[in-house]
């Protein structure tokens, strides 16, 4: 117990002395929430709008008025003809152009119906698509608040609640999101350098050859690592409830307790890439590409898995993040227990064991 | 007392097809510096290792202090010190930090931990130095200092694997003076190289080339043997069969 003792303070001296590293890990993902809290987000403001409008009617006006004083769209200019489309979108300034029927008030009188064309600027197709919908609903409650009413045969209005985030604030997927790419970078991609830098450095011979046991090696290599990797998450947690109040609904232990399983996780993966890296740069390769990558890519943090390829969703069954995010998401924001998330709970405890065992083998044919 | 602290038999490893050690058998005797020399490759560091625990033989049979390599590896390792060809410290802890971690995961009481680690520096000169990082020391201190952790834990044996590698020749003599220090107070040293002047500062050596040991003796019995000057020109035979 004193040899381990001895040996995790060393670690600590490793990691504390180098301050760039500190930094960086600290740092890194508070700046991250905070950009992600403030800076970005999926709502869009005074977006330039031209308008195409040969009736220029009542109607017409009206609903251009309630559009523009919507605060999601500015005017940008009157169209005269078709023709000044095309150049309109060219400039790049605006990007949705609405045209309206000629007669579009006597349309709408004498056949309850009139059309209006919108066309939106698809190089950003998040946007347009955004835009699009502004427009839509715009024009659908228009037409609701007609008095009298139009008199269609059904009429259906929806009512919209988006339940667990009724802001549908980014910042509520981006802190489950934050904390899993944390857990996997401090845990997985320290450990494994930290692990391949004794044998690049030649100390690991020596602790081989000395009365530790490899077993024990290993562990107190990873300890710091678990309380550092720990210590993040909780201040990105903290930062999410105090800033952008990102709630855990659901129980603080079973979240903290998932948090410590997927460090296992994560860990097991560090040591599986120390195992079959010589180097620190190899190590350091290859948690960047075979574990960040599909971390971010494939887990549903960023991009939903839902439209993805089949092959890319079978791919990322076998990403440990993609249940782990699912894990977070239940317990923080719907307050889901145990009873709902024990079978990605148990899949994250399958990794842990298959990977554990495959870097301890693989530790063991190393030796002899 | 056991006579001989280290005994090899018909010791082989294999890695696939490569045989990197070929039955080498020898004895080493307590208090011996027995040199282990050898080319590049020769299979000095391989040997080396089976003797530290750090590879299984593949054949053969060997003891390390009475204890078989085979099954009381983790026995031997109490009894052991090895020093690596790159001297391994670490370089972002002090020379203090270094000397207790390494005293540390051999178990040593920490009251004896600050003994040690004050009577090193002292004896190294290195006193001003303790709480210097090791990367700001120059190759020659490192190399000592590296050798005299080894020993911290006052094995009865040794293992240097190229200990003098890289440094300059006033500092090789220094080294090998610490060495001898070390062999008075009874620590057995087991050391290879490939400098084969080294080789007279040896009580007795082993020549290896490719995986087998082509002659062992004392150096002045050796070159009488092969009726030559210096152990170069032993090595030279040797090498060219």
């Amino acid at each position: 117990m004193k040899r381990f003792y001895a040996f995790v303070k060393k670690e600590f001296y490793h990691i504390l002395r180098d301050y760039r590293t500190m930094i960086i890990l600290f740092g890194m993902p508070i700046a991250q929430i905070m950009l992600f809290g403030f800076a970005i987000t999926n709502e869009i403001k005074d977006a330039h709008i031209a308008i195409l409008d040969p009736s220029k009617d009542y109607t017409t006006s009206r609903l251009n008025e309630k559009l523009l004083s919507s605060g999601y769209f500015i005017l940008d200019k009157y169209l005269n003809k078709p023709e000044e489309i095309e150049p309109v979108f060219q400039e790049g300034r605006v990007k949705v152009v609405l045209i309206y029927d000629e007669d579009f008030s006597q349309n709408m009188l004498k056949y309850n119906q009139a059309s209006i064309q919108i066309i939106a600027d698809a190089t950003d197709p998040n946007t347009a698509n955004t835009l699009i919908n502004y427009v839509t609903s715009i024009f659908q409650d228009f037409v609701l608040s007609q008095d009298p009413l139009p008199k269609s045969v059904v009429r259906i209005i929806p009512e919209i609640r988006f339940r667990y985030n009724q802001n549908l604030k980014g910042v509520f997927l981006f802190v489950p999101g934050l904390i899993t790419i944390i857990l996997m970078l401090v845990t997985a991609m320290m450990t494994s350098i930290s692990i391949t830098k004794e044998k690049e450095m030649g100390t690991m011979e020596i602790l081989l050859a000395s009365p530790m046991k490899p077993i024990q090696i290993i562990i107190a290599k990873v300890i710091p690592y678990i309380f550092l990797s720990f210590s993040i998450s909780i201040i990105v947690l903290i930062l999410g409830y105090f800033v952008f109040e990102v709630p855990v609904i659901g129980s603080l232990t079973l979240l903290l307790l998932e948090f410590l399983l997927f460090i296992i996780v994560a860990l097991a993966l560090g040591i599986l890439i120390s195992t079959i890296s010589e180097t620190q740069q190899v190590a350091l390769m290859l948690s960047l590409l075979g574990l960040m990558l599909p971390t971010i890519i494939l887990s549903g943090f960023i991009f939903p898995l839902e439209n993805m390829p089949k092959i890319l969703q079978w791919i990322s069954y076998i990403i440990p993040a993609r249940w782990f995010i699912v894990i977070l998401k239940n317990i923080m924001l719907k307050g889901s227990g145990i009873e709902l998330i024990w079978k990605e709970t148990l899949i994250l405890a399958g990794f842990a064991i298959f990977f554990i065992v495959v870097s301890l083998q693989k530790f063991k044919i190393r030796l002899s | 007392m056991i006579e001989e602290i280290i005994t090899a038999r018909d010791l082989t490893k294999k890695f696939g097809d490569f045989t990197a050690v070929n039955r080498i058998s020898f004895e080493v005797k307590r208090g011996e510096i027995f040199g282990f020399l050898g080319a590049n490759g020769a299979g000095k560091t391989t040997a080396i290792k089976m003797f530290c625990g750090l590879l299984y033989p593949t054949s053969g049979q060997g003891s390390v202090a009475g204890l078989d390599i085979f099954t009381e590896r983790e026995k031997i390792k109490k009894r052991i010190g090895y020093m690596s060809q790159k001297f391994s410290l670490y370089e972002d802890l002090t020379v203090a930090e270094n000397i207790t971690f390494y005293a540390g995961i051999y178990g040593l009481q920490k009251k004896d931990i600050i003994e040690k680690r004050d009577e090193l520096t002292d004896k190294l000169g290195l006193g001003d130095f303790e709480n210097k990082l090791i990367s700001s020391l120059p190759l020659g201190w490192r190399q000592k200092l590296a050798f005299s952790v080894a020993i911290i834990h006052s094995p009865d044996i040794v293992f240097l694997d190229e200990p003098t590698g890289g440094v300059d020749p006033i500092t090789r003599r220094q080294f090998w003076d610490l060495i001898n220090e070390a062999a008075h107070s009874g620590v057995t040293i087991f050391v290879t190289t490939h400098y084969m002047d080294e080789a007279e500062y040896c009580d007795r050596i082993s020549m290896m080339v490719n995986g087998r040991i082509e002659a062992l003796g004392k150096p002045s019995q050796l070159k009488t043997d092969y009726n030559v000057e210096s152990m170069n020109d032993v090595f030279l035979k040797l090498a060219r069969g």
